[in-house]
């Protein structure tokens, strides 16, 4: 079974929901993130999804697009994330999705990229803008190579994609929870809670809940109705607010324990 | 339509370019404006409005003016396709009447558009004042700067501008910021996407709206010389006016195509918009096309003198058109597209938009492929009023004078 299908299941078993964060990778620099996602580990992420940085992130809001920038703009390549991957694996077993856009990967090429990314230990592939419709030339070879492949689904999804999405996934499907970019404000927790609960139905697969979701008391409001939640752009300004990479080490661990306790309450 | 171009236009492919690589949230919508535009198209109904709006609100058909100054000067027939007399002084208003047309009959309220000169932004501002839809337009910083006239424009039309000072705050980035839009308000909203880049059906779409250039072009021309021309050019950033002339020639093998990119400061500098023809096969703004990128698929800004050149990206069409070796695409610098532009002015006393200009500077280069003496249509695309305070801040840096 895969890290990230054990992830689901252990938090399954505690019957609590898997919290998921996301960092963007080489921000603000690709080190610090090794060191950031451990200490996510160590706080109690079931799982860490790393962002590739692109230069046209179009589903991302603000916070990640700044991130994205600063991480381009101090030489992050996939590469680099790469290497920073095989680093954290020298330390942890935390389940990994690479997380981004097509064209990056596309220009690194596609088999290239899964073979890589396998052995660097990465355990998932999750590209915003590549739809099950695009998706064979990298599913394929993901698959061949035993690497997740997590399609998303959104509140705009009709049950004909639902079930395109479900046909794809190998694990997880990440739910979009409102239409919007990351770090949007203003999501109706109880909609999206209960969205999730008939979705999960549908699907036959977990799905992880994102957009929009920054607090302890959010994730305790919606705990236990996804099978996991997605906490990205409050962790993306908390390090970008931090003066030194040991201050956003510090700060995430203790906002990710804090995270990480609302879904077990 | 023959069955592969029905197939083609299903699944949104040009050869390998093309398709939909966007975020799931517009997916839905993608296929809702697919479904939308496939009911209208042939739509007798819909057809009429648009054409009685083409005809009697945009000035259509435009004329084909035989340039004889000009010709006499690079050595060929030069036909002029006057889409600088088009209301709103481009091209542009083809599609966006159509569109906006269309958005109305999906019972949209609300649209947006993305825009680099200014161009598109009008146009879209133009239709929806028109039609009775709300308007907000996304531009790079960089362009509501550099194109001060149509920012004035789109708030007199009642439009809201929106600056966006992301990347390199130019067209890319207004596009991005206007699909960021889409995604979150996709219910009551349409995109107007104002080239024939962009996701299936855009291209598509765009290109069909813009194709009643090129079928007014091949009756004109051939009402006036009983034949065909040899050869068609057109300036290419995303590509919606070369399009719109070749698609009914594409047919046609003894027509030449010719698209002409902006070399900005030239093509051995990293200063140009020449994704044909120094790009590579990337994915930008959900469709797979040739594309300016670095070597981790990071998108290279792009630079154009002219900023409705000034895109890293193109159609994917004319992708497929280049591959398959059926249009030629060349180049044309700054410095070559502003002695074009003087010399329109000079010659025929007409003051070209500095994206066509880029189309009449590569004639020369057009007459030594092809011989001296032939027809050439020359898609003049815009008016160059515009473009006053642009061009006279150039010239000066370069110790020229407008005049």
């Amino acid at each position: 079974m895969t890290r990230l299908n054990q992830a689901f299941e252990r938090a399954a078993a505690e019957g609590r929901s898997a919290l998921v964060v996301f960092l963007s990778a080489g921000d603000p620099s690709l080190d610090a993130t090794v060191d950031l996602v451990l200490a996510a580990a160590d706080a109690g992420a079931d799982i860490v999804e790393l962002g590739v940085p692109y230069s046209d992130p179009t589903a991302d809001g603000a916070a990640i697009q700044r991130a994205s920038a600063r991480a381009i703009k101090n030489g992050t390549t996939l590469k680099g994330v790469l290497e920073a991957v095989r680093k954290i694996r020298t330390k942890s077993e935390i389940p990994l999705v690479q997380f981004g856009y097509y064209n990056p990967i596309l220009r690194y090429g596609e088999e290239r990229l899964v073979r890589d990314a396998k052995v660097a230990g990465v355990d998932g592939l999750l590209v915003v803008d590549l739809p099950p419709e695009e998706c064979a030339s990298l599913r394929d070879p993901a698959i061949r190579e035993g690497l997740d492949f997590i399609p998303l689904v959104a509140p705009t999804s009709d049950e004909a994609r639902l079930k395109l999405a479900a046909s794809v996934a190998t694990s997880f499907v990440y739910s979009v929870s409102m239409t919007g970019v990351t770090g949007s404000a203003g999501l109706d927790l109880e909609a999206a809670g209960n969205r999730s609960i008939a979705l999960s139905k549908i699907l036959g697969k977990p799905i992880a809940l994102g957009f929009g979701i920054r607090t302890p008391e959010q994730v305790r409001a919606i705990a236990g109705k996804a099978e996991g939640i997605v906490v990205g752009s409050a962790i993306v300004e908390t390090i970008e607010a931090a003066s030194s990479p040991e201050e956003a080490v510090e700060r995430v661990h203790a906002l990710i324990r804090a995270l990480s306790e609302a879904t077990r309450t | 339509m023959s069955n592969e171009e029905n197939q083609r236009s299903q699944t949104g492919r040009f050869g390998p370019y093309g398709g939909r690589f966007v975020a799931e949230t517009l997916m839905p919508a993608l296929d809702e404006l697919t479904r939308a535009y496939e009911a209208i198209k042939n739509d007798p109904g819909f057809l009429e409005e648009l054409d009685e709006l083409l005809q009697h609100y945009v000035g259509r058909p435009t004329s084909l003016y035989h340039a004889k100054n000009l010709s006499e000067e690079v050595g060929a027939r030069v036909w002029l396709k006057r889409e600088d007399l088009c209301h709103t002084g481009a091209h542009k208003v083809n599609n966006t009447i159509g569109q906006v047309l269309l958005a109305k009959r999906m019972g949209k309220t609300r649209v947006i558009a993305e825009t680099g000169a200014g161009q598109h932004g009008v146009a879209t501002a133009t239709a929806c004042a028109l039609l009775g839809l709300e308007c907000e337009v996304y531009m790079g910083s960089e362009d509501v700067r550099r194109q001060a006239p149509n920012v004035a424009r789109m708030e007199l039309l009642g439009a809201k501008v929106n600056p966006v000072s992301s990347g390199s705050a130019t067209l890319k980035d207004a596009m991005n910021e206007a699909m960021r839009d889409w995604v979150t308000y996709v219910k009551d909203t349409h995109y107007c996407v104002g080239s024939v880049a962009g996701p299936h059906p855009y291209p598509t779409i765009v290109r069909d709206f813009q194709a009643v250039i090129g079928r007014e072009a091949k009756a004109q021309i051939l009402q006036r010389i009983g034949k065909l021309p040899d050869a068609l050019v057109a300036c290419v950033g995303g590509g919606s006016n070369a399009m719109g002339l070749f698609h009914e020639f594409v047919g046609d093998a003894e027509v030449k195509l010719f698209g002409v990119e902006a070399a900005g400061e030239g093509l051995d500098t990293d200063r140009h918009a020449a994704a044909l023809t120094k790009g590579s096969v990337g994915v930008l703004h959900g469709s797979k096309s040739y594309l300016l990128q670095d070597e981790d698929g990071q998108v290279i800004e792009a630079h154009s003198v002219s900023a409705g050149l000034d895109y890293p990206g193109v159609g994917p069409e004319h992708s497929f058109l280049k591959d398959s070796g059926r249009a030629t695409y060349g180049t044309v610098t700054d410095r070559e597209a502003l002695d074009a532009f003087k010399q329109l002015c000079r010659t025929e006393g007409i003051i070209p938009a500095l994206e066509s200009s880029h189309a009449i500077a590569y004639l020369p280069k057009v007459v030594e492929a092809i011989g001296e003496g032939r027809d050439i249509i020359v898609s003049l695309s815009g008016r160059g009023d515009k473009d006053l305070d642009n061009a006279r801040e150039w010239l000066e840096a370069h110790g020229e004078k407008i005049g």
